[in-house]
């Protein structure tokens, strides 16, 4: 039996201002309703009427974020439980980041250390190698403690959560297309995570932009190399959804990454590796259809020599 | 080839109050020209003479006459990126008085008045200094608080935009708040990193003392009345973050003396602390300090640190400027701060102990010490 083909995932860049969105809708030929998650927006979740114009008024908005505030209302238990996982979740991330700072700051200092050019190669190889299993590690880490958390609280069949999901699929019955706006990342992915949004989304095209598209890839990146209180080290947050594996997705990178920096370029894509790293600017695109990338507008991507060039998407193949 | 200075190009050549006119009108001063700074004064006197806050610099620099009129003029080598806040005394008829400088609109206020404000080539205002339209302002409110160990207190409390009672809130305590409200603009700075999303919404009490110099030398009722009575007050009527991460205490001079001890006080209870130019005089040997009677009760709180260091917080930013005599202090404090397992950053800028030079150091260390959401917004 053949399988049968996911529906295309279109990541984009801000959509702020000048939105490139439904352009993007009109080249994959989405002429039904969109269902809209803006859960990464918050309490401002349902300001969404600029979105809906854009898309011709014919979404339909998950209202994820109210739904989450909702569900913990009528089920106290399972929010005591849950903000009890996310504090635990953001002890570990502390962690995490002191461990990761100083391993950074080894390679740093390995990188700028005078030696015999095989010997260095050596100890740049092993930090790197450091790092990357550190960044494993904490993966797996958040991957057991929300598997933990599913599995202690049975969440999948608790009531409410059961209500919302069915809602959610009966909203989703009636859409061909499911759009994920930007935002707060982190917010995002505890809301796609409680609605079961994992099985949800398989069966649907996908548009998903900044937030939205670091939420539906398979490992989540927080980044910015000039944050206010110094040089930025780039972590990992937690698993996405894991639409499209093997790529990193850097949206704003116009704001958050130095191109001009190779040394930090560099490191970062040999971090990843094998996975891609893609930059997306305002108004850039790129379609993932089984595997491959086409349709590519103003994405670039980040290679191994320290340089970011135009990603050459056709039948690009991404390595997992 | 070396550029001769504006004041030298007048000074060669016929010096007449017509060409003193033409020299003045038009021009920004004091003239910075590289790292050559000239200030200049224009009027009749016996003497000028520049006052400033430099440690390191003559306090006062006589200024020199140009022959034939009543300019007065001192050129200095002033470091680039520096702040420098000054006055002129004009002796006149064995009479004195200092004054700012009339030719420079720049002044800084603290609660002594006013300084006129030399900015070196380089430094530049920080723009999340002034006031952006598009930052939601918080709120700003005065409160009074009865207290059993100190009497009444008073102070305002800060309230983020879109605050939330369903959210968990950091709190951060401002000693000598409102001077810091005042003189460092902390409400716009708080409204502009907020905005920014460089550090978090915080709910912020700006304390009040009317008698500093006393209940900020490490007096433990001040501690105690920060720790024990206003923070579970605000804890009952706001929903703060309760987690030592969550709570930050800061203040500048003796205030940062006091931030310190009441973290000393309550090791683990206050997770963040902001000292900026922390008067934290000690002594090698012997009790006999420098700086006065009133810094006794400080040089026996720090002496005590120094022989016995311990961590009190989890993390600490401090800053300092290196034109103040304190620098010496401060950087004496930091590797003890390091050793005793404190997560420590340390700041030196080239200005003095004054209001800007705390409100300049405000976004590095309130977003060091309570990063915002910038790293996980993605819009």
């Amino acid at each position: 039996m053949t399988k049968t083909p996911r529906p295309a995932v279109v990541l984009l860049g801000a959509q702020r201002f000048d939105p490139s969105l439904s352009a993007a809708v009109s080249e994959l030929g989405v002429a039904g309703r969109i269902a809209t998650i803006t859960a990464g927006w918050q309490e401002r979740e349902s300001e969404d009427e600029e979105l809906s114009a854009h898309l011709g008024d014919r979404t339909v908005n998950l209202r994820l974020h109210a739904r989450g505030d909702e569900l913990f209302r009528e089920d106290p238990e399972l929010r005591d439980a849950h903000r009890e996982r996310q504090g635990s979740l953001r002890h570990r991330q502390d962690f995490y980041r002191i461990r990761l700072e100083h391993e950074l700051e080894a390679d740093r200092v390995i990188r700028s250390r005078a030696a015999p050019p095989e010997i260095l190669a050596e100890q740049v190889q092993a930090s790197l190698d450091g790092i990357r299993e550190l960044d494993q590690w904490h993966l797996g880490l958040c991957a057991r403690i929300r598997t933990e958390f599913e599995t202690r609280w049975d969440l999948a069949n608790r009531p409410a959560v059961m209500r919302h999901r069915r809602e959610i699929a009966e909203i989703l019955d009636g859409c061909e297309a499911i759009a994920i706006a930007g935002g707060h990342v982190a917010t995002l992915i505890n809301r796609l995570s409680v609605f079961g949004f994992a099985d949800l989304v398989q069966h649907r095209t996908v548009f998903a932009w900044s937030a939205g598209a670091m939420a539906i890839s398979d490992r989540v990146v927080l980044f910015h190399d000039s944050p206010p209180q110094g040089p930025g080290a780039s972590e990992i947050l937690d698993a996405g959804l894991g639409l499209i594996p093997g790529v990193v997705v850097l949206p704003e990178p116009e704001h958050r990454l130095h191109f001009d920096r190779k040394d930090r370029v560099q490191r970062l894509v040999r971090r990843f590796e094998p996975a891609i790293c893609l930059a997306l600017p305002a108004r850039s695109r790129v379609t993932w259809r089984d595997g491959v990338f086409s349709s590519a507008h103003d994405v670039m991507q980040l290679r191994a020599s320290g340089r970011a060039i135009p990603f050459a998407a056709r039948s690009r193949k991404v390595t997992t | 080839m070396t550029t001769r200075l504006a004041i030298q190009k007048l000074l060669d050549g016929r010096t007449d109050p017509g060409r003193v006119q033409a020299f003045i009108t038009g021009r920004m001063f004091p003239i910075v020209e590289g790292t050559s700074v000239t200030f200049v004064w224009v009027g009749h006197a016996d003497t000028v003479q520049l006052r400033h806050w430099i440690y390191g610099l003559e306090s006062s620099n006589a200024l020199t006459r140009a022959p034939g009129t009543e300019l007065w003029h001192l050129t200095l080598e002033i470091p680039s990126k520096s702040r420098v806040e000054y006055k002129y005394e004009i002796h006149r008829g064995g009479h004195s008085g200092w004054i700012e400088d009339p030719l420079n609109p720049n002044r800084a206020r603290d609660p002594f008045g006013a300084n006129s404000v030399l900015q070196s080539e380089g430094y530049e205002d920080p723009t999340w200094t002034n006031v952006d339209p598009i930052a939601r302002p918080g709120l700003l409110e005065p409160f009074v608080f009865n207290s059993d160990l100190l009497g009444r207190r008073t102070g305002h409390l800060y309230l983020p935009a879109r605050f939330r009672r369903s959210r968990q809130y950091p709190l951060l305590v401002v000693h000598d708040g409102s001077d810091y409200l005042k003189y460092a603009g902390m409400k716009t700075v708080l409204d502009n990193l907020i905005h920014r999303l460089e550090i978090p919404d915080v709910i912020v009490a700006f304390t009040d003392s009317p008698d500093r110099l006393r209940e900020y030398a490490n007096d433990e009722r001040h501690a105690r009345y920060l720790t024990e009575e206003l923070v579970p007050d605000l804890a009952r009527r706001f929903p703060l973050f309760d987690q030592p991460q969550g709570r930050c205490i800061m203040g500048a001079s003796f205030g940062a003396v006091a931030a310190m001890s009441t973290a000393y006080r309550f090791p683990g209870f206050w997770g963040r602390l902001l000292v900026q130019s922390g008067s934290f005089a000690f002594t090698d040997i012997g009790t006999r300090n420098r700086r006065g009677p009133l810094f006794d009760r400080v040089v026996q709180f720090v002496n005590q640190y120094r022989a016995q260091p311990r961590a009190v917080s989890e993390r600490v930013f401090v800053s300092c400027g290196v034109y103040e005599s304190l620098i010496y202090e401060n950087r004496s404090m930091v590797p003890l701060l390091s050793a005793a397992g404190m997560d420590v950053r340390f700041v030196e800028s080239r200005d003095g102990h004054n209001w800007e030079n705390w409100r300049d150091r405000l976004r590095e260390g309130l977003s060091w010490l309570m990063p915002g959401p910038l790293m996980f917004i993605y819009e």
